[in-house]
């Protein structure tokens, strides 16, 4: 399960921007995951609870929030919010369709508790 | 993606950076960073790796027994007196793999990855130093056969190669749409199986497959009768000779996915955020 390998590198990225903001805790991670990151949410979050431990994060709150998948037609240029598994344009039906949100796995912000 | 920076901000994620202002001592900072951007760092320094000996890299990937060690066979058997053709055999539930590649006169590697479910790209750094790659035209990586989790990891390839064997049920690119749009090519393995099955359509696989908008092509194959055989040296051959042809200009070529996603979400250099922590030892 790569859950578990991927948070290491995520709790690595965030306690390294807490020590540069000189942080006594890290209160929250956001993290976007989009439907075809080719990430379980669920997975991610049990494996951050046991990574945690021990660290500056381990009170932190794992936030995931869903990127929606959206495509770009090049065909008839219209946007459309689509299911992972059906990328055609809903105006047109064109398969000729660029990805521009729902495969995106991002450290998106990380509050910090950090003395005055 | 942003089009003005190639930075990492989405229509799907935009909401979530607009910026915090610091409250009761808590300060919120954006960050921006994607999640694999470790991997993807090494499978860059892979792909240099590659690029310096001019060989390419093609990763296999299917569910377990879809037939990927049987096509490599196949393959060696009609290339082996023309091309330098060597395996880093990653697929760990058949451990003799590698003594299958081996009988047939090419080197392979085999990595152990334990109880891993993919191969990422450390692994493969790690493996391809045990092969002499200088005298390589074509290396293929066999991956851990999984459908799932192998196709988000870039080894630092060139071209994703997926196989569906006519076994499997044709809706297998829309129930693992992750792993299909990744294609540079689907593969439709054991044809010769198709006259006992009455529920496998390679059209519909097809078409499953275009509905993940993909443009890869399908070729339909059997490794046990060699129907279908030439248009996939056929296929290999082209790609051989189009990686040349973009080495010569300073260029390398990237699996799909990198192309379509990652690389848009984070262009190297091009991201302002915060910078990624290096675990490469050593540079090329
Ligand atoms: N009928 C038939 N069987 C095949 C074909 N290719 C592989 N197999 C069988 O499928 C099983 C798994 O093949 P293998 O190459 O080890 O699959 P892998 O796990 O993807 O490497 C073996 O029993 C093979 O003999 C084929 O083209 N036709
Ligand atoms: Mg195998
Ligand atoms: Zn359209
Ligand atoms: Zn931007
Ligand atoms: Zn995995
Ligand atoms: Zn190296």
């Amino acid at each position: 399960m790569h859950e578990l390998s991927l948070c290491d590198d995520l709790l690595g990225q965030v306690i390294a921007i807490a020590a540069k903001h000189k942080a006594q805790s890290v209160e929250s991670i956001t993290v976007a995951i989009g439907a075809l990151a080719g990430v379980e949410p669920l997975l991610l979050e049990s494996a951050f609870s046991l990574i945690k431990a021990g660290t500056l994060a381990e009170q932190a709150q794992l936030i995931l929030q869903t990127a929606p998948v959206i495509v770009l037609c090049r065909t008839c240029g219209t946007q459309s919010e689509v299911t992972p598994n059906r990328l055609l344009c809903k105006t047109c039906q064109s398969n000729e369709t660029t990805l521009i949100s729902g495969d995106e796995l991002i450290l998106a912000s990380v509050a910090l508790n950090c003395p005055d | 993606m942003c089009n003005t920076c190639g930075c990492n901000i989405t229509p799907g994620n935009r909401p979530l950076v607009m910026a915090e202002k610091p409250k009761n001592g808590v300060t919120t900072v954006s960050v921006l960073q994607n999640l694999l951007s470790q991997n993807n760092h090494q499978a860059d320094h892979n792909r240099a790796h590659f690029d310096a000996s001019k060989v390419l890299v093609i990763n296999l990937m299917s569910s377990p027994g879809s037939g990927k060690t049987a096509l490599l066979e196949a393959t060696i058997k009609r290339l082996r007196e023309s091309l330098k053709i060597a395996v880093i055999e990653g697929d760990l539930e058949t451990e003799n793999d590698t003594k299958r590649i081996q009988a047939q006169g090419v080197p392979a590697y085999q990595i152990t990855t334990g109880t891993a479910c993919h191969l990422d790209a450390h692994l493969v750094h790690n493996a391809l130093h045990h092969l002499a790659l200088d005298n390589l035209d074509l290396l293929f990586i066999e991956n851990v056969g999984n459908l799932v989790c192998p196709a988000s990891f870039d080894l630092g390839h060139h071209r994703n190669v997926v196989l569906l064997s006519v076994t499997e049920g044709d809706d297998k690119p829309a129930k693992y749409p992750v792993m299909f749009r990744a294609a540079d090519l689907m593969l439709i393995s054991k044809t010769d199986l198709l006259p006992y099955l009455d529920d496998f359509s390679p059209s519909n696989a097809e078409q499953n497959l275009h509905n993940l908008a993909s443009d890869a092509p399908v070729i339909a194959f059997s490794s046990k009768d060699g129907q279908g055989m030439d248009a996939w040296i056929t296929w290999l051959l082209t790609e051989i000779k189009d990686y040349q042809a973009l080495l010569l200009n300073q260029k390398t070529q990237r699996p799909k996915i990198q192309q379509d996603g990652q690389l848009l979400h984070a262009q190297p250099g091009n991201t302002k955020f915060y910078p990624v922590s290096n675990k490469t030892e050593h540079l090329v």
